[in-house]
């Protein structure tokens, strides 16, 4: 039993952080927000080098997958950066295409675009499939579809191919929400069901990575904050008020990140759902409390749209609810662990 | 990464049959009064004889020298069993440590095999009237006499002090030395000449903790652990073990946490999704518990001020699970019973060990860096 990232889990894990910093993200969200996806899609290009893209796609179809300690690994520098682009969505649809294989007429095509990241995808769920029945309400949209080379839409145990309609804004700028537009049939039946379960658990393992990832990047900028501004003729950090905020955002944290490996682990195992759920929940409070902490200890400034850190601020509050609430997965498991 | 635990199955499986022969079918009565304390350090000589009772020490004092992950889950086995709380366990997570570390083999040779067998019970003497959170500001006070100390002052918050047989703690050794300089960790017979004992009740009445007087109470030198003078670095690598998983193994939450789902499917209106989500709170956190245990145990390096991160984790679990189980029983959640004893002790969790405040403090200073201050 070693449960921690090996030196080659964790050398991916630095690399990422270096081309992401290097990648200048505020910047490149910011024109993504404002429809420029070019320099989004260039950073896209890039992390497929790394194999990023693969890591959901099988070897069989010329993918890396699946590695879900690694996806886990990805998504959490994703999310420190706060990358724009639907790569959960990706992740979602490689599951979801892998597991229908021959099912779909084209699935292998798009499976090796997806892993050399030339095809970006996105997709519509308008219900959780992976979750209990009460708990299954999501949004119509699906995620930079309007940047998107395949858009897809799972419809009951229909999937349907689709088209970007009308986008609406999000809270977080870099979320860019069309509707969709259904269109053909692609495949029916208990297949897509049991294979859209699947690829929900996926987007949402991935999720709860990217969420704790922006928790420890706002957690991170806070503590330099709180160091360098001074009032009463000293760091704000001096005071306990503050210092006893930081702590409660790292204890959070610290206990959000084992139950996202934890799921990762579980990946194949009947308890997985359950441990995806779990730490979904813990991802969503902690990333959200370290966010309103965020925005208390930056006082004024943090409550600017031109200040960096607050699209940290907006991206938590979003994914907080992204991919089901953590009510929503509270009731998954204990539907899991009671039988209910 | 990986959470195979096939290398411990076999361990997992001795360890539970065995209690499931042994535990008690009736629990024990509360480890707090006088014939609960009796009933329970009967059985840590129980445990003692199975060589349960101290897992992770040297077979030569008692053991079997478990790892920290046979350890983890010797703790789930034992808490899932329903076994009896542990009155030896301020000896052996508090006490046992730091004399691995600091301690002569005279004294590992006299103190651990006792301490096993449940035959001496161990008290913490460290906080007095003026010293809580503030310890350093400690006043009690060890003279040097020939052929040891001379105690005298006051100790106060004693757990199990009110029937254990020895205790522990530091003392003021140097009178010109300030705060945490000039102190020396010291072991005492509570039954000593000069020593007075006096029982308090915690907040449910019962003698919980006890407060000593010291009035020239001698120690002879074998019963001092580490270097005269020292007394503060020999506490610290206590606290330590005390903040970290030992003093609160993760099996504990577990164990709570599926009892608490037990009374959930008996109790609950299953469309009160306020209580649900609470229930599914306690049991998603003791889970995160667990596996940062093995992500603990998994790590090379010290977690050095990293367990003031666990303390405050399992300390407020505790009490919101606790919480949460006597909203399920509702009018019934004030009657004495096992929820009960196990809310009350959970409220003593965030100020015992450092309370949480002072956690919060050692982990924006130590941990994130932040400027320390005049408080």
């Amino acid at each position: 039993m070693k449960f921690i990232l090996d030196a080659e889990q964790r050398l991916f894990g630095e690399t990422l952080d270096k081309i992401l910093t290097e990648a200048d993200t505020p910047s490149v969200i910011r024109g993504w927000a404002a429809g420029v996806h070019e320099p989004g899609l260039a950073l896209w290009r890039s992390l497929a080098e790394t194999g990023v893209l693969a890591l959901a796609v099988p070897e069989s179809a010329g993918g890396a997958g699946p590695l879900p300690v690694e996806l886990v690994t990805a998504f959490h520098e994703l999310g420190r950066h706060a990358v724009p682009g639907p790569y959960a969505e990706t992740v979602a649809v490689a599951t979801l295409l892998d597991r229908l294989g021959d099912e779909l007429e084209r699935g292998s095509e798009w499976l090796e675009g997806i892993a050399e990241g030339r095809v970006v995808a996105s997709l519509a769920l308008p219900t959780l499939p992976a979750l209990p029945a009460p708990a299954q309400a999501s949004a119509p949209y699906a995620l930079d579809a309007d940047a998107a080379d395949l858009v897809l839409l799972v419809d009951g145990d229909a999937l349907r191919a689709a088209a970007a309609g009308e986008v609406r804004a999000s809270l977080d700028p870099a979320r860019r929400l069309p509707s969709v537009v259904a269109g053909d049939v692609l495949a029916a039946g208990p297949s897509v069901a049991a294979a859209a379960r699947v690829a929900c658990d996926m987007g949402v393992l991935a999720t709860a990575a990217q969420l704790v990832g922006v928790g420890r990047r706002l957690l991170e900028v806070s503590v330099d904050y709180a160091k360098a501004r001074q009032q009463f003729g000293r760091p704000i950090g001096e005071f306990q008020a503050v210092k006893h905020h930081l702590a409660d955002a790292l204890v959070g944290l610290e206990y959000a990140r084992p139950l996202v490996h934890g799921a990762a682990v579980s990946y194949g195992s009947p308890d997985f759902g359950r441990d995806v759920s779990a730490a979904k929940v813990a991802a969503s409070e902690a990333a959200y409390a370290a966010a309103k902490i965020a925005l208390q200890v930056h006082g004024a400034i943090g409550y600017t749209d031109e200040y960096d850190p607050s699209l940290w601020i907006r991206k938590a509050r979003a994914l907080h609810s992204a991919w089901g609430s953590p009510a929503a997965h509270r009731a998954r498991v204990i539907s899991s662990l009671a039988g209910a | 990464m990986d959470l195979d635990l096939s290398s411990v199955e076999p361990f997992r499986a001795e360890v539970r049959e065995w209690l499931r022969t042994h535990v008690p079918a009736a629990p024990l009565p509360s480890l707090e009064i006088e014939e609960g304390f009796a009933a329970h350090r009967a059985w840590e000589r129980e445990l003692y004889g199975a060589r349960l009772s101290v897992v992770s020490w040297p077979e030569e004092y008692g053991g079997r020298a478990a790892t920290p992950l046979e350890w983890l889950v010797f703790e789930e086995e034992y808490y899932a069993a329903g076994a009896p709380g542990r009155v030896s366990q301020n000896g052996i997570n508090l006490l046992a440590p730091t004399l691995f570390q600091h301690g002569t083999p005279e004294q590992l040779a006299r103190v651990l095999p006792s301490m096993a067998s449940g035959e001496v019970i161990w008290a913490q003497a460290w906080s007095e009237p003026g010293a809580g959170s503030d310890l350093a500001s400690l006043r009690a006070t060890a003279t040097r006499v020939d052929g040891g100390w001379l105690l005298n002052g006051q100790k106060t918050w004693s757990s199990r002090a009110a029937f254990a047989d020895w205790g522990f703690g530091p003392f003021r050794s140097d009178p010109e030395a300030q705060r945490h300089r000039g102190l020396t960790y010291l072991m005492f017979p509570l039954d000593a000449e000069g020593i007075t004992r006096r029982p308090i009740g915690r907040i449910d009445g019962k003698p919980a903790f006890a407060e000593l007087f010291f009035d020239d109470v001698f120690v002879p030198d074998r019963d001092v652990i580490g270097e005269p003078g020292a007394g503060w670095k020999v506490a610290m690598s206590t606290t330590g073990n005390e903040r970290g998983l030992t003093l609160r193994s993760p099996g504990r939450f577990l164990a709570a946490a599926d009892r608490l789902l037990d009374l959930w499917r008996e109790r609950a209106d299953p469309g009160d999704t306020a209580l649900r989500d609470r229930v599914a709170d306690a049991w998603i956190k003791a889970r995160a518990y667990q596996l940062k245990g093995y992500e603990t145990v998994s790590r090379t390096d010290d977690i050095g001020a990293e367990s003031s991160i666990n303390k405050i984790f399992w300390s407020e679990l505790d009490v919101a699970l606790h919480e949460t189980a006597l909203d399920l029983l509702g009018p019934d959640g004030e009657l004495e019973g096992d929820w009960l004893e196990g809310y009350v002790f959970s409220l003593a969790g965030p100020i015992y060990a450092g309370t949480n405040e002072i956690q919060r403090n050692v982990i924006a200073e130590r941990v994130l860096g932040l400027p320390r201050a005049g408080r």
